[in-house]
């Protein structure tokens, strides 16, 4: 099977002109590129059929211990170590039939032009195996880990499948955006904003006027429904997102092409726990779950902006804000300080070891104890005029 | 009365004195043996009335087995038990053996220490001659009832029937009446046999160390002879031969010196008939050749010549050391009769209902100088309990050994062989559980019990050792067994995980690739046939494959019922009961586990299955 390659194979074309209508899921090129792949993975199968040997697919091992940190990149990697997954054995034989499954069932959608959600992906290769009461996938999260597999293992994106994730994330600010041909004010997005799509390929989504000089990325809606209603983006003449938690693709591809293409600073405003520094650090460098595609996601310049331990001495925060570490939190810190981009970062360092220190972590709506707006009209400006953020 | 007794009875009451010699004298005198018996009747199993019951039988049917055997007859026995009351029964015996002559009926029914077989060193049930008489006493104390005999020699002669009544002071008995029977009555239709009706307190309860179990398990241990069984609910039950083969007699032997104690060897030198060391050393035993004598008396500082009556107490001290010291070949083991493999299988076949059997018979060896072999037989599956302990049966020369299982030789063995590695679970120092019975049987010409109730097996160091090679032998067999089952399972499941997707896959593939689905299919068949086969290929000790998949080939000390096996199987997979496809799916993964280990270690979690 074909390694994975080391860039992406997608083009990136230069942002097309916002007047131009342009409504295909994925160009051409792309399209015929990703089924040359599925049809090399299918005809690497019915060789070793025919041949009467055992048929595998090579899946590049998503672990840790293949996730390297580039420190001149200052993102992570995935390594070169392959699992390979065989029919003839038990333990694989299901998985194997699986992939192969989801494999025509992208091939179909690529041929059909048309994009499909996960879920929709999982119900249209399940059905009952002929002849036994067992169904080909037992729920979504068997069908999604396999499509994972299948990525890496043809080394395409997801995007590229035609597939897309549940839609998670919203932005706001100054910046007109082309999403499938239709120009969106994000300006005049109203109390809800842009629902950030699950694929911002430039295929999709393209960006128009834009006056913003930098990007802040919130946890939570929460969180941005409170800046929303404060015009924050306005005043600071910026772009105001958040990833719902975790980022998904869309949102951290969508702020990786606002800080390449548009030049636009990132900074993230998340909770003082180890789940708040882990998203930051996963907007910074990668998810080690998907390295492959640190390349074109990870933002290396991305700075956090807190909240931090110290805020709570500093911002004079009542003792109701506080909510105990539990051991899972603990743990979790520890493991996270110990991340090789980590571990050389004495502010992170310290950081943690406060947090761990004071027993107690934090979340950014603690701030609204002090003022409805204290967080939009004094935590981040201050911030941000001090320069004070931890890289 | 004790001396510091005395001392301060005489403080307090002068006029009290002590017994003097003369008069203490007076009331010393011979015990008899009957009547030290019948004062310590737990030590001849007559602890309880359960037990008495039980004892009765088994001395009855052990002297009617040996009998019948020593006379080659197929020994067909009757056994009967009638409740009087809730307490009191009528045991009667009946065989078909060579009857016993008129004058020695006194002797065998009535005292105790009286018998054929203590003097010889020849394997047989009985040893010491005090089993059945002491039945009858235990019937006469409890209940005052005679012991009535009834034996007829041949067809030419008049059955003769006798009541005994046992006088335990004189240990003899006493005849309450004799009658001939002429006619032919009809309890011996092969023309001769020995009855025997004991009346006796007794408790009849069926179970673990009942008549019950007696007769089961002497059944499985001899399985040449009939058995005809009524029980006190007047229901008859047959246990029919398994084979019709008497086992070859046993040969009597003459005893080995390493066998006997210093005292016995000054006994024998008293009473030889030779007038010479030399002709007595090889003439009273067995292994000693002119040089094996000649070295024992070098050895000794004599010369073979030496005459017999000048041996004093030290020169037997020194023969006696001469002779552990001495080189002499382990005693000839053809006295032994062991069951045999084929006659052990035979036994438990008819008497298990189990679905795997093996059997081994170790080659003899010695203890004490006593030629002994032990044979050990297993049976397993089948209907045989699955969530117990393991049953373990044991005999010495072919009768079982109901109690005191703990303090016996082979149970011990049972317990320090590994089970674990045969498959079976044991938890540290008890016995493994599993659907198993083992049986373990020591043939001797002299069974070194721990009682004279002949329950356990003397620990002597080289029968355990024995027993131990035996159980192995038979736990290997049963481990390979077991391994071979696990794996015709795995086999099975395994086949069909990859039948079940390899449909799905070749028609993804041909709707990819644009091959032929079919094409790919069938090609993926073979390729799954050949993998299983692969995977399930039987390797030998040193892990190279052997062709034959059956590993028991020719082994004649094996059998499998595989009807039996399908039970079990169906019993074991009764966790799917609704939906049993999705059951066997959960346990092929679970096989798979163990098998490959698990490959696929980037998922981050154990999936649950559910039901969708």
């Amino acid at each position: 099977m074909a390694k994975k390659s080391k860039s992406p194979d997608s083009s990136t074309p230069a942002s097309s002109p916002p007047a131009k209508v342009n409504r295909s899921v994925s160009n051409q090129a792309t399209r015929e590129k990703t089924l040359g792949k599925i049809l090399e993975l299918g005809k690497s199968v019915s060789k070793s059929a025919l041949a009467e040997t055992d048929p595998f697919v090579d899946v590049p091992s998503r672990t840790m211990s293949n996730t390297s940190y580039n420190e001149v990149r200052r993102l992570l990697q995935m390594g070169d170590a392959t699992l390979r997954r065989n029919l003839f054995n038990t333990g694989q034989a299901r998985k194997f039939m699986q992939m192969v499954l989801l494999s025509k069932g992208c091939k179909d959608l690529l041929e059909a032009q048309k994009t499909l959600s996960l879920r929709g992906m999982y119900y249209m290769s399940l059905h009952t195996i002929a002849g036994t009461k067992e169904k080909t996938f037992d729920d979504q999260e068997e069908s999604d880990g396999i499509l994972e597999d299948i990525e890496v293992a043809i080394a395409t994106l997801r995007e590229n499948l035609h597939l897309f994730a549940k839609k998670r994330g919203t932005m706001v600010g100054n910046i007109t955006v082309v999403d499938n041909g239709d120009s969106i004010d994000c300006r005049r997005m109203g109390t809800g904003g842009y629902a950030i799509p699950s694929i911002c390929e430039p295929s999709v989504v393209q960006f128009g006027k834009c006056d913003a000089k930098f990007v802040l990325h919130v946890e939570k809606d929460t969180v941005w429904s409170r800046f929303n209603e404060d015009r924050f983006w306005e005043k600071h003449n910026c772009i105001l997102t958040e990833g719902s938690g975790q980022p998904p693709r869309g949102v951290r591809r969508l702020l990786y092409r606002l800080n390449k293409e548009l030049g636009l600073p990132v900074y993230c405003l998340l909770d003082c726990d180890p789940w708040g520094h882990y998203i930051y650090s996963v907007i910074k460098q990668g998810s080690i779950n998907l390295a492959f595609e640190s390349e074109r996601m990870a933002i290396p310049d991305a700075k956090y902006l807190g909240i931090r331990s110290g805020d709570f001495v500093r911002c004079e925060l009542s003792d109701d804000v506080k909510i105990s570490l539990n051991d899972r939190d603990i743990e979790r810190a520890k493991q996270i300080a110990e991340y090789p981009w980590f571990i050389k970062k004495k502010h992170w360092q310290k950081e943690i070891q406060l947090m761990l220190r004071n027993g107690f972590k934090m979340e950014v709506e603690s701030l609204i104890t002090k003022d409805i707006s204290y967080v939009t009209e004094t935590y981040v400006p201050e911030r941000l005029k001090a320069k004070d953020w931890i890289d | 009365m004790d001396a510091s007794q005395q001392t301060d009875s005489k403080k307090s009451s002068p006029r009290r004195r002590g017994a003097t010699a003369e008069e203490m004298s007076e009331k010393q005198r011979e015990i008899s043996v009957s009547e030290f018996f019948a004062k310590n009747r737990h030590l001849l199993g007559f602890d309880n009335p359960r037990k008495a019951l039980m004892t009765a039988v088994k001395e009855a049917v052990d002297n009617a087995l040996d009998a019948c055997e020593e006379a080659c007859i197929m020994p067909h026995i009757y056994i009967e038990l009638l409740q009087r009351s809730e307490t009191r029964f009528k045991v009667t015996i009946r065989d078909n053996g060579p009857g016993i002559v008129r004058k020695q009926i006194e002797n065998i029914f009535g005292r105790l220490l009286y018998g054929s077989k203590f003097h010889r060193l020849k394997m047989s049930r009985g040893q010491q001659g005090i089993g059945i008489s002491a039945a009858g006493m235990y019937g006469l104390m409890t209940t005052g009832q005679p012991v009535l005999i009834i034996s007829k020699t041949s067809k030419k002669k008049p059955s003769v029937e006798v009541l005994l009544k046992m006088d335990t002071s004189k240990n003899r008995a006493d005849v309450v009446s004799e009658t001939e029977h002429p006619e032919d009555d009809g309890l011996f239709p092969d023309g001769h046999g020995t009855q025997v009706s004991i009346e006796l307190e007794g408790r009849y309860q069926q179970g673990r160390q009942s008549v019950d179990e007696y007769l089961d398990q002497t059944a499985i241990a001899n399985p040449h002879a009939h058995f005809t069984y009524v029980n006190p609910s007047n229901e008859t039950i047959e246990f029919k031969r398994g084979t019709n083969e008497l086992p070859p007699e046993a040969t009597e032997i003459l005893p080995h010196p390493k066998g006997i104690e210093l005292g016995t060897l000054i006994q024998m030198i008293e009473r030889t008939e030779r007038t010479q060391i030399g002709g007595f050393l090889q003439e009273e035993f067995s292994r000693v050749s002119p040089s094996v004598s000649k070295d024992i008396c070098e050895r000794a500082g004599i010369t073979g010549r030496t005459w017999v009556k000048q041996i004093g107490h030290k020169e037997a001290e020194a023969i006696y050391k001469a002779i552990q010291e001495a080189r002499i070949m382990s005693p000839s083991t053809d006295c032994l009769v062991p069951i045999g493999t084929k006659a052990l299988l035979s036994g438990l076949l008819k008497e298990v209902k189990a679905e795997f059997f093996t059997a081994c018979t170790r080659p003899a060896d010695v203890y004490r100088g006593n030629p002994f072999l032990i044979e050990v037989g297993l049976a397993f599956g089948g209907e045989l309990p699955k969530d117990e302990l393991i049953r373990v049966i044991r005999f010495a020369n072919r009768v079982p050994l109901l109690y005191q299982q703990a303090a016996c030789a082979s149970f011990k063995a049972v317990l320090e062989t590994s089970w674990k590695n045969y498959g079976i679970s044991q938890s540290r120092g008890s016995l493994p559980d599993g659907p198993v019975v083992v049986m373990v049987h020591m043939a001797s010409v002299w069974v070194p019990f721990t009682s004279e109730s002949k329950e356990a097996i003397a620990d002597y160091d080289e029968i355990r050792k024995e027993m131990k090679l035996a159980l192995q032998e038979v736990g290997r067999k049963l481990g390979i067994y077991l391994r071979r089952r696990q794996r015709m399972r795995n086999e099975g499941e395994r086949r069909s995980i990859f039948e079940r997707y390899i449909g799905e896959i070749a028609q993804a593939t041909a709707s990819i690739t644009g091959t032929s689905a079919k094409k790919i299919y069938e090609s993926l068949l073979r390729v799954a046939k050949r993998k299983t086969e692969e995977a399930d290929a039987v390797l030998n000790d040193e892990g190279k494959r052997v062709r034959d998949s059956d590993p028991f080939g020719k082994d004649d000390s094996v059998v499998i019922l595989p009807g039996r096996v399908a039970i079990a199987q169906a019993d074991s997979d009764d966790d799917s009961s609704d939906d049993s496809d999705e059951g066997s799916k959960k346990s092929a993964s679970g096989t798979a586990k163990t098998l490959f280990g698990d490959d696929d270690a980037p998922s981050k979690k154990p999936r649950t299955r559910k039901k969708a």
